[in-house]
């Protein structure tokens, strides 16, 4: 079927793969939808002072545990703290942790594995049972442990997350260098005369970058998670600062007592946003596979 | 009546900008025993063609009219079902790349032996052996030690012995060779056009070989079709086309390939093929054509008869006439 | 003239791996896969030298020990005075200043995420001192000189055709204005229509720049239109070189005379006898003692166990086979 797909007319006027991306993103409504909620927290946590409606470390013991009503449109907690405010602020932290940590780990995570990809041999191999051993640990279970032993500031979190996340982008681009380094650009590259350094970075990196996104969208849906769990369990973000795992667990407290608000919106919100981050994922995870470029 | 008769197949490809025509208004026909070569630039849609007949076609792919005989039965209209017995059991595909084509996990023996069993109603050793007497007969070298291994442990030239051995395990009338040359050595390729000229005689399967390599056409064809911008432009004898190349692109296909026979100036064909979106409704070649004239814009050249079995299209008629005479 | 390339007695083994080969190894038997076995050669200035052989011959393997892209195991290979094969570090990336290479398939040597401009340009922000604005003039006369012109600097390797991607790739090979370029069968991946193109252009490059190829094809009818002299490879060795109108009129070893014989000519008349050699080419890691085609030879003798260094049959006619010239 070659012919067929040579048959296909080149576009009249030249489209970039950004635009081409969009076109096909279009078709996706799910993965724009998921876009768009990130979009919008992200918009919101920006702009939190300025969209809160009150201030999230107001106390006003009068309307402590109020439902929601017209006033604290989604209640009260036990300060008399507005659950809203107090949830847009959050967004801040929430975003901002899962992202840094998914970086930092993206970075470390993509130096090495091209390091044990590209290299081969003993390094290869030195590198490799070492993720395997870190691999070895539940990643909660390692968080726990780690952010137990380094104590729970932010810094600390961001460090843990990222811990537990590198050895999988070490595996990833390990895989992909193995890959690309077979591809006759990076033989072409080393005939003009590029030091293996620019030959890693500049020609073939670039090249694994895909998986290495749909990867890191997915991760930050579990970084999330794993900083809500943490928290949850109390060895994460500490009140009174506002973390939405945090929130859940507070509200966790009143469960029996009846304050469905304080447990359930918490919820809702880091289930709704893990969920938009790997509907992402998977969007991008098709978007950009290969194979369906040409293919409408 | 030949054995395949091709009339008026037009294939669209859909795009976001519109229907490509990759194949458009082609007739065609191969009677029991010839062989014909369908050659080609890529993007000739001679590929297209070949998987027309067998309906292959997938989306964005779709066959708009025209109908595929193959003795008098109309294949386009056949329930799917229906199809999928001809395939295989009548029209059989020598593909182009044979060492994909091959399940990589199970062995030769198994995938022919299964195609016995399935086509002749063998039991499972009488089809094994039916199996190993069929790469015998395509000239794979020991061919029961070949029955138990794998694709990747047989050579480029065995896999594609082994794909025609495979195509003929249920007799077919029809066989649809693409590029089955392509990447091999000149002496592997040597070797299996060989048997495929034999297996014609032989068997009296008509054979359509899908090549760009005009070559091969000259060595191992009877009558050949040649194809641009997804229209025949010329069909003929092989020798009379070789002879009289009375269409330009088969002039000039002729004359941009080096070779060893003679001292030649290469002459690249001009221009590239045109774009099928949209497609002119004159003469596809036009612009590329050294003979090019004001009718060819608006009108299409119909596929004309020169000579016996020699049609071309072309509204240039008498300036090719003294082009190669 | 002294040649501008000079290989000499050129090896490269590659060792088997995995537990067969290594109890096969302490057994005392060859486990190594003679890919290249003592290959020699030379190409002067302007020349093209043809490689041709079948896949697996080892010719590639050639082509990427020249460029040290393999090091060789044993060999010298000499370009104007300069001992390839024992340069290092940057002596070594300043070697690729003057000898350059054209790859099998164009789109897999084009970096996706690169622009036109910017893989053109990359030699030349290694190898020279130029500032941006002669690279940028560099890259726009190169381009126009592999007939493709500077709108083309912009483009990605997606939204070429593959005729403009090969020229990119010698775009590419020539904008450090290098003496030697290896062409690994440049025109294999091309459509019929493109490959007469390539041809010309890198025909005329090579008059206009003064530039020498060694030109690696299976392709044997390219070869004979872009070669001054051939070298016929089989199973790792050179057993065959001559003047090309030389050896297409004249070939000697019953090799050559099985390929050229086995090339389709596009002419329904023409008829010869075909030189059909007997089975496949064996494994490289067993090689025949003696003369390498000794198993599928239909001319083989007795004489034919012993080694067979290339003799000079005719002047500048090359030929390891020990009948020739004996009837």
């Amino acid at each position: 079927m070659t012919d067929a797909a040579t048959a296909l007319p080149l576009p009249a006027q030249r489209r970039g793969p950004l635009a081409a991306m969009w076109r096909r993103l279009r078709r996706n409504p799910v993965t724009l939808g998921a876009l768009g909620v990130i979009v919008v927290l992200t918009v919101v946590a920006v702009l939190a002072p300025v969209v809160a409606p009150f201030d999230p470390e107001a106390t006003d013991p009068a309307i402590a545990l109020s439902a929601p009503t017209w006033q604290n449109l989604l209640g009260t907690d036990v300060y008399g703290r507005d659950q809203l405010s107090r949830l847009i602020h959050a967004a801040r932290l929430d975003l901002i942790i899962p992202f840094a940590s998914t970086a930092a780990a993206l970075v470390i995570g993509a130096l090495i594995g091209a390091l044990s990809g590209y290299r081969g041999g003993w390094v290869d191999q030195v590198i490799m049972r070492m993720v395997e051993a870190v691999l070895a640990f539940p990643a909660f279970v390692l968080a726990m442990g780690l952010t137990a032993a380094l104590g729970n500031s932010i810094g600390n979190i961001i460090l843990t997350l990222a811990i537990t996340q590198v050895p999988i982008y070490i595996r990833l681009i390990r895989g992909e260098m193995l890959r690309v380094r077979e591809m006759e650009y990076a033989e072409a590259a080393r005939t003009v005369g590029n030091p293996s350094w620019r030959i890693v970075v500049v020609h073939l990196l670039p090249n694994c970058i895909p998986p290495l996104i749909v990867q890191a969208t997915l991760a930050m849906g579990f970084a999330l998670l794993t900083m809500a769990a943490l928290s949850f369990l109390g060895l994460g973000i500490r009140p009174p600062d506002a973390e939405w795992g945090e929130m859940t667990a507070e509200g966790a407290s009143h469960m029996v007592t009846g304050e469905w608000w304080l447990f359930v919106f918490p919820g809702l919100v880091i289930m709704a946003t893990v969920l938009a981050f790997n509907l992402i994922g998977d969007g991008l995870r098709d978007l950009l596979d290969p194979r369906m470029r040409g293919v409408r | 009546m030949s054995l395949l008769e091709v009339s008026g197949l037009t294939v669209h490809f859909a795009t976001d900008d519109g229907p490509v025509e990759a194949v458009h208004g082609l007739d065609l026909s191969v009677g029991a025993g010839e062989i014909l070569g369908l050659v080609g630039e890529s993007g000739s849609g001679k590929s297209v063609t070949g998987f027309s007949i067998l309906r292959l076609i997938r989306p964005p792919g779709r066959i708009v009219r025209g109908s595929v005989r193959l003795d008098g039965r109309d294949l386009l209209t056949l329930p799917e079902e229906e199809m999928r017995r001809i395939r295989g059991a009548r029209i059989a595909l020598v593909p182009q790349s044979p060492r994909t084509a091959l399940n990589p996990v199970i062995t030769i023996g198994t995938q022919i032996a299964r195609l016995f069993e399935l086509h002749g109603d063998l039991s499972r050793r009488a089809a094994w052996n039916r199996g190993i007497e069929a790469l015998d007969q395509v000239g794979v070298p020991d061919a029961a030690r070949r029955m138990g291994q794998y694709a990747h442990q047989l050579s480029g030239g065995t896999c594609q012995r082994v794909m025609i051995a495979m195509a003929l395990a249920s007799s077919p009338q029809l066989l649809i060779a693409d590029e089955p040359t392509t990447g091999l050595d000149v002496s592997i390729a040597a070797r299996i056009l060989g048997l495929l000229r034999e297996l014609g005689t032989r068997t009296g399967a008509a054979i359509i070989l899908i090549t760009h390599d005009l070559g091969v056409v000259a060595e191992t064809c009877h009558r050949v079709a040649v194809m641009h911008a997804g229209q025949l432009v010329e069909t003929g004898t092989v020798r009379a086309l070789f002879r009289q190349p009375l269409h330009p692109y088969t002039r000039a296909l002729v004359r941009s390939i080096p070779r060893i026979d003679r001292e030649v100036a290469l002459e690249p064909i001009p221009g590239a093929v045109p774009s099928l979106l949209h497609a002119s409704p004159g003469c596809r070649y036009m612009a590329r054509c050294p003979h090019a004239l004001e009718v060819c814009r608006k009108n299409k050249p119909s596929l004309d008869v020169v000579e016996a079995d020699h049609r071309v299209a072309c509204h240039a008629l008498e300036a090719n006439r003294a082009a190669v005479a | 003239m002294p040649p501008l390339l000079k290989v000499e007695g050129l090896s490269k083994s590659f060792p088997m791996r995995g537990l067969g080969p290594m109890l096969d190894r302490m057994r005392g038997r060859r486990t190594d896969v003679r890919a290249v076995d003592g290959v020699s050669f030379d190409i002067a200035p302007g020349e093209t030298l043809g490689l041709v052989g079948e896949s697996g011959c080892g010719k590639s393997t050639v082509a990427r020990c020249l460029l040290r892209l393999v090091e060789p195991t044993s060999g010298s290979v000499r370009l104007d005075d300069t001992e390839v094969t024992r340069l290092n570090g940057s002596a070594l990336q300043r070697l690729r200043h003057g000898m350059q290479m054209v790859f099998q398939d164009p789109t897999a040597a084009l970096n996706p995420r690169l622009s036109v401009r910017r893989m053109v340009e990359e030699p030349l922000r290694l190898h020279t001192t130029l500032g941006p604005s002669e690279r940028r003039a560099r890259v726009d006369d190169v381009l126009v000189a592999v007939g493709l012109g500077p709108d083309f600097a912009a483009r990605y390797a997606h939204e070429l055709s593959g005729g403009q991607k090969q020229r990119v790739n010698i775009a590419r090979a020539i904008v450090t204005d290098p003496r030697f370029v290896v062409l690994d069968e440049p025109t294999s991946a091309l459509d019929v229509s493109l490959r007469s193109r390539i041809i010309l252009l890198l025909e005329a490059l090579r008059e206009n720049r003064g530039l020498s190829y060694l030109f690696i094809s299976h392709d044997i009818a390219t070869v004979k239109y872009l070669a001054h002299r051939v070298a016929v490879m089989y199973l790792g060795a050179i057993v065959e070189q001559a003047e090309t109108r030389e050896l297409f009129a004249n070939p000697l070893h019953p090799y050559t005379r099985a390929l050229l014989s086995a090339v389709p000519i596009p002419d329904p008349d023409a008829r010869r006898e075909r030189f059909a050699l007997a089975g496949e080419v064996p494994s490289p890691v067993d090689i025949p003692a003696g003369c390498r085609l000794r198993g599928r030879c239909p001319l083989a003798q007795p004489i034919c166990a012993q080694p067979v260094p290339l003799r000079e049959a005719a002047p500048g006619h090359w030929v390891a086979c020990h009948l020739v010239g004996k009837g």
